[in-house]
């Protein structure tokens, strides 16, 4: 919990940030010191982290030690999984997805980009870029995530010296842009920080004259927060895919007999009373009676609100089906070329049928051909006719019924499945619309 | 047209309202992919949320699943009455299923008569899960209460044992939830996982929800145990030389009496208390659960063995 003058006296809305490096890097050191920074950490969480540090022969509190979360990684002491803490300060709450930087975690650092607006790239200001760096940022460019942050941590062992933290960010932008990062809709920034040492993490470091940006959580608080889709919301296209509908005609209120709600969360765009809206897939048109959030109607839904739609005519419509405005309706699409993670420890099988979900439609789905993998580390693409666990690679899909899918980069929401085992139930697979 | 919420003009909701768009989303995934769910209600602030978040998620139907309590029989009195009323004023069914039927059934057996209950709160649970064919419970859990919650999925896989494998779990991407399972198999749906006990105490403000009384400042009989108030009750009592004092407590979670501590606090109103979570500077499970002190890994111990 945060301290008294954390209490929120205006609400900038809700940020979700990775945090990309290995331990490493001091990846936990910096999540312990904005989780401490901020007063997250309560006096309890502090003890027993100080208990620990002692057990372990260290002379001040490891607070790396704040985000080792389950037993078994406690005794191996690396992080296997993807964890998620919070945090406030007096305008914003935060959620960070804290994910393993390892290559054979490529699954979990896919698995924690694809919600998250912002990703923080750790760099050991001894070491500059390596073949991790080129993965993390590749990894956050193929999942959208639309801010990167490039942190030079440890300055403290190099001297705060300028011409390291220059040399560095040099060589960064040489890749960056081969990778596309310099693309529109994408940005980067630098900062040098210490997070042991707590330089420039909440203000800007008497260490670092010569830096004369903001502190790297004055980045997070001005940085566009969940469901604002960085000056794209107010053109972005309106998808409502249709999670339950509401029909109480058993209801003793004689004005619910003809109720009939349209239950779902706003995935992009904006929808209000007397809009022309198309029914997929039946193709039927109808105009929007009622937009209601609860039992208040409201003027009109925005992007990432669960709302329930009114409309004028009879229709039917079920789980899966989707309301789009008549303008900008998408195409049906019964094959899918797509980036695709693989989740699973069972490799791809072109023999097989799987599920693909793709926002509340489940189709029947089979793999079609495999155009190429990607070398995580650099980016190149390798010939494959099978993927195992963190694999990459373009691949098209054929589908028993068609989905209405925009591309991902244009829509994350609506270009965005995952692969589903039908013998185990199990996720196996994440893609991207291309 | 009345509407509270600030998002009519600026594109960004503010962060309660994007938890609670994000609740009534995993709500109604639940409605949409289990065939038999049911929502775990024991009357405390956290499923209290939850069944605000159901009501805007459902109505005016109906909700598509009953309401489930588990009951260890060492429920404070203004707990379970609130329960019932409270699910009475909604309309909706509730089952109880309590461990004392367990008990006679054998399938729970205790080392003593006053040993703490809570643990074994998991058998009974199962039991009515096998009960009803439950596909899915629904809980109020949040991944900011303890460390092995905060790799907790919002739809969490359980094999037909009840068991989670905490190496094993499905991966979750963007809003796509996978709650398919096997018959016998069960997910655990947990719709305020991104909350904290600030969210929770904030939404409690602003939607104006009723909670049971223990939740505010009241005079109660306790005894110092180290850093926790040791509440002095029936099932309690205080042991010879134990020195009782009446001071003004209130509860920060409410759970079986044996295992759940109260605070010193003179926060009377949910306000108050809003003010008071901000300041604390101790966890919440940290200043009121005796259960979770044993080690740092008892919670994680629990949920494998299928507790919440």
């Amino acid at each position: 919990m945060s301290a008294i003058e954390h209490l929120p006296n205006q609400d900038n809305g809700l940020l979700r940030f990775m945090t990309c490096g290995s331990v490493d890097d001091g990846k936990s050191t910096l999540i312990g010191r904005l989780l401490y920074d901020t007063k997250t950490i309560l006096a309890d969480a502090l003890s027993a982290i100080e208990k620990t540090s002692r057990k372990r022969g260290l002379a001040a509190p490891d607070l790396a030690l704040l985000t080792d979360g389950l037993q078994a990684e406690r005794e191996q002491g690396i992080t296997i999984d993807v964890a998620y803490r919070y945090f406030s300060t007096a305008t914003r709450k935060y959620i960070i997805a804290d994910a393993p930087g390892h290559e054979q975690y490529t699954r979990n650092m896919v698995t924690a980009a694809s919600t998250t607006n912002l990703a923080i790239i750790m760099i050991d200001a001894r070491k500059g870029v390596l073949a991790q760096t080129r993965r993390h940022s590749y990894i956050a460019h193929l999942v959208g995530v639309p801010h990167l942050v490039v942190a030079v941590n440890k300055m403290d062992l190099v001297d705060y010296d300028e011409s390291v933290f220059e040399r560095i960010r040099a060589e960064y932008l040489a890749f960056a842009d081969k990778m596309g990062l310099s693309a529109k809709g994408f940005e980067v920034r630098f900062i040098p920080i210490s997070a042991l040492a707590g330089d420039n993490i909440v203000s800007r470091s008497e260490a670092t004259p010569w830096y004369t940006g903001p502190s790297l959580l004055e980045i997070l608080e001005s940085a566009p927060p969940a469901g604002q889709h960085k000056d794209k919301a107010a053109s972005e296209a309106f998808r409502f895919p249709v999670q339950y509908v509401c029909r109480p005609q058993a209801s003793d209120d004689p004005a619910l007999h003809d109720y009939r709600g349209f239950m779902g969360r706003i995935e992009s765009g904006s929808v209000k009373a007397g809009d022309a809206v198309t029914l997929l897939p039946s193709g039927r048109t109808s105009r929007i009676k009622a937009v209601h959030l609860g039992d208040a109607a409201i003027a009109h839904g925005v992007s990432e609100q669960s709302v329930t739609l009114l409309l004028e005519d009879e229709i039917d419509i079920s789980r899966g089906d989707m309301i789009v405005k008549t303008a900008e309706a998408p195409e049906p699409r019964k094959a899918l070329r797509a980036m695709l993670c693989w989740l699973s420890e069972t490799p791809l099988s072109p023999a097989r049928t799987y599920l693909i979900r793709h926002t509340t439609r489940t189709v029947k789905a089979k793999l079609a051909s495999i155009a190429y993998k990607v070398d995580v580390n650099s980016q190149e693409h390798i010939d494959a006719v099978q993927l195992a666990m963190n694999d990459i690679a373009e691949v098209d899909w054929k589908l028993a019924q068609p989905v209405f899918a925009d591309s991902y980069a244009e829509n994350r929401a609506t270009g965005a499945f995952i692969v589903i085992d039908e013998a185990t139930n199990n996720t196996v697979g994440a893609g991207m619309v291309l | 047209m009345t509407n509270t919420m600030n998002s009519q003009t600026q594109a960004t909701l503010s962060h309660l309202d994007w938890l609670e768009a994000e609740a009534i989303h995993i709500l109604r995934e639940v409605a949409g992919q289990t065939e038999r769910p049911a929502l775990l209600f024991s009357g405390g602030k956290d499923s209290v949320c939850l069944l605000r978040l159901a009501e805007k998620a459902f109505r005016p139907c109906r909700f598509p699943f009953p309401l489930l309590h588990i009951d260890t029989g060492h429920n404070y009195r203004e707990v379970t009455d609130f329960r019932d009323k409270r699910a009475a004023e909604l309309g909706e069914r509730l089952i109880v299923r309590t461990l004392e039927d367990s008990i006679r059934r054998g399938s729970v057996v205790l080392k003593h008569p006053l040993e703490s209950r809570n643990k074994h709160q998991s058998v009974t649970l199962l039991e009515a899960i096998a009960e009803f064919e439950f596909d899915c419970c629904i809980g109020g859990a949040r991944r900011d209460e303890e460390k092995a919650r905060a790799k907790e999925r919002v739809m969490s896989f359980r094999d037909e044992f009840g068991q989670w494998d905490p190496k094993n779990q499905r991966p979750e991407l963007w809003n796509l939830y996978n709650a398919r399972t096997h018959r016998g198999e069960n997910i655990r749906a947990f719709p305020i996982s991104n909350w904290t006990e600030m969210d929770v105490w904030q939404y409690i403000e602003r939607e104006k929800l009723e909670l049971p009384s223990i939740y505010f400042a009241h005079k109660r009989p306790v005894v110092r145990k180290g850093d926790l108030l040791q509440p002095v009750t029936e099932l309690t009592p205080a042991k010879q030389g134990d020195v009782i004092e009446e001071i003004m407590v209130r509860f920060r979670t409410v759970g079986d009496i044996t295992c759940t501590a109260p605070v010193e606090s003179h926060a009377a109103s949910v306000e108050q208390i809003v003010i008071e979570t901000a300041t604390s500077t101790i966890t919440e499970r940290g200043a009121t659960r005796l259960d979770d002190q044993t080690s740092e890994a008892s919670m994680e111990q629990r949920k494998k063995e299928g507790y919440f």
